[in-house]
């Protein structure tokens, strides 16, 4: 009855979101007074995930799952955890999760909470509590199934070491041939993702034009962060709509969000509340990014950012 | 080709939130109901099909009466019908297995819901309605083209964006980037007359009992108020990230 946790992978190497997720899944186990198992596919080296409180690894490999999908996955982490006899599922919330845990859900008739962001405050009734109106209210949901199945949000939980080592079991699911097939993948992949990031760099219409990116580019270079935008940016083709946060676009759960040039609208605030610390740059005192802000620089974009940069170089260089 | 467009009703996105009865329902007092932005693409994009390859085009709500003026805008927007399925919205689950049945007793070759709805944000409603139907499944949808019975679509994934191809019948959880934002459709008077005409068909719920409950909402702790650094003082903003928040 132990706990199952799905820890993903890219290009072979754990994500850095499935030490979060198995450290959020020991933590369950610990309330349950239960173990933990983890699902790897196609993952080259799993023995770091006893660190975060795994105690035996279910490791997959299988040709059929080299592009990702959702069905497939579904299925595969199904037969572990009918294997495993696990009531609690634990996912992350990268897209490819939250892509493959619906199904996972009709496949085990389990309930399913999404963007979850502390552990259960009860098991009996199982309760989580989870963001919703976008960032502007929790709500404290009860999972009625026999078995759950929990997202847990990016940087919600954080990491948490407990020192140990995994056992390893090869696992072989059976899967039918995937009818949604992978035609081709466009992706930068030395890149930090929005979704993955610790620090994002995020510019509005404030910088004018897509020439004046390079130094958003610079600063997230500096900090190891990935870079993002508002909406009206990625509406004008200054930068692609993958990278555009808010309401409507991608959510960001950031531990430091910087925002410089962007307004702070409601529905751009909503996407980026989640975020743990957040400055704002921007020329305008009155704008609304101030109030939701922690940190704040009146100024022109232009003449800060560039210091800004200079600075941190020499910081890092310390 | 029949195409069944999901229509969440949901807050404007300006919407203040708030609480009743000690903080355990949504207080719609005062609140303007929009289309779910995310269902608004999808529908726009069914519009394309009707208009570009033929197609008849469903909309579907599970909901109380009150979601009927949202029903009768994407009706305006052109949608041929409409069905509303007569039960409160409790949970995605649930939801899913009342779209479930419409799909089933309707038939539909394309099914478009939206990524997720701006309310709950519970992500869920495509991809279950999918399993429970057996189709095929795509989310995050940015692209889609259909051809007899297959589909080329285009969805977003962390850090770039994936090709992939599938048949139908298909369920798509569709986004910003599936049509042009400035191909999104304000309703006109025309669409507003003729949307009187068009059939809402009310429809009494099959048995799902709800999988989740919410027990109480909260809203988030208040902020407290920004620190300001001076642009010519950079140093104490990298010391304050550094030694206070403790992020870089
Ligand atoms: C249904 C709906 C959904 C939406 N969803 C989203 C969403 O998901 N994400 C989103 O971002 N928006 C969303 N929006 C749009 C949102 O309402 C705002 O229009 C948008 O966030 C504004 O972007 P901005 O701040 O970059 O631009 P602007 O509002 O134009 O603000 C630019 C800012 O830059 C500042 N500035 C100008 N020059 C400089 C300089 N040299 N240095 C520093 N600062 C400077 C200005 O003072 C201003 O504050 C949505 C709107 C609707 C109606």
């Amino acid at each position: 009855m132990s706990v199952l946790v799905y820890t993903e992978s890219e290009q072979g190497q754990l994500k850095k979101t499935a030490f979060e997720v198995a450290s959020y899944a020991k933590a369950v186990a610990d309330q349950l007074g239960t173990t933990v198992t983890a699902v790897a596919v196609n993952t080259n080296d799993i023995s770091a995930l006893g660190n975060y409180g795994v105690d035996k690894v279910l490791n997959i490999t299988n040709d059929q799952l080299t592009d990702f999908n959702a069905k497939s996955y579904a299925l595969a982490i199904q037969q572990a955890a009918e294997q495993e006899n696990s009531k609690v599922v634990i996912v992350s919330s990268s897209a490819d999760s939250k892509y493959l845990a619906p199904l996972l859900a009709v496949g085990l008739n389990a309930g399913y909470a999404s963007n979850v962001v502390a552990t259960p405050s009860s098991t009996s009734p199982f309760t989580v509590k989870r963001s919703a109106f976008t960032n502007k209210a929790f709500e404290n949901i009860e999972v009625n199934t026999e078995v759950k199945i929990v997202g847990v949000s990016n940087n919600a939980f954080g990491l948490v070491e407990s020192m140990g080592s995994a056992s390893v079991e090869d696992f072989s699911p059976s899967l039918p041939e995937s009818q949604v097939k992978v035609e081709s993948v466009d992706k930068a992949t030395d890149k930090v993702t929005i979704a993955d990031a610790e620090i994002v760099v995020s510019g509005g219409r404030g910088l004018k034009g897509p020439e004046n990116w390079g130094m958003i580019e610079e600063l997230a270079d500096v900090l190891g962060a990935a870079t993002a935008c508002s909406k009206p940016v990625s509406d004008l083709g200054w930068r692609p709509h993958g990278e555009h946060v808010g309401q409507t676009g991608k959510p960001v759960a950031a531990n430091l969000y910087i925002a410089i040039g962007i307004s702070g609208a409601i529905q751009h605030l909503a996407g980026i509340n989640a975020s743990k610390v957040k400055v704002v740059i921007n020329t305008d005192p009155e704008a609304p990014f101030f109030k939701a802000a922690d940190y704040g620089v009146v100024g022109d974009a232009f003449e800060v950012v560039p210091e800004l940069i200079e600075k941190l170089k020499a910081f890092k260089a310390q | 080709m029949k195409i069944l467009v999901c229509i969440s009703h949901v807050p404007d996105t300006t919407s203040k939130i708030n609480f009743t009865d000690g903080n355990t329902k949504f207080d719609s007092n005062g609140v303007q109901f929009v289309i779910n932005p995310n269902d608004e693409f999808g529908l726009t994009r069914a519009m394309w099909f009707k208009e570009k390859q033929g197609a008849s085009v469903t909309v579907v709500n599970v909901g109380g009466p009150e979601t009927e003026p949202t029903l009768r805008k994407a009706l305006a927007i052109g949608a041929d019908e409409a069905i509303r399925v007569n039960t409160p919205a409790t949970d995605g689950f649930s939801v899913a297995k009342q779209l479930a049945n419409v799909v089933k007793e309707e038939g539909y070759d394309l099914v478009i819901a939206g990524r997720e709805s701006i309310d709950y944000n519970g992500g869920m409603v495509p991809g279950m309605l999918a399993g429970l139907t057996d189709a095929n499944f795509v989310n995050n949808c940015i692209g889609l083209e259909i051809e007899g019975e297959t589909a080329k679509a285009t969805r977003e994934i962390d850090g770039g964006k994936e090709t992939v191809s599938t048949s139908l019948p298909l369920v798509i959880g569709g986004q910003k980037g599936l049509v042009e934002e400035s191909d999104l459709r304000i309703p006109n008077m025309r669409g507003i007359m003729m949307a009187r005409k068009k059939p809402l068909n009310v429809v009494e719920p099959v048995e799902a009992k709800p999988e989740t409950t919410s027990a109480s909402f909260e809203k988030p702790a208040p902020k407290s108020s920004v620190k300001l650094v001076e642009p010519d003082n950079l140093d104490e903003l990298i010391n304050l990230l550094h030694n206070e928040a403790k992020v870089i």
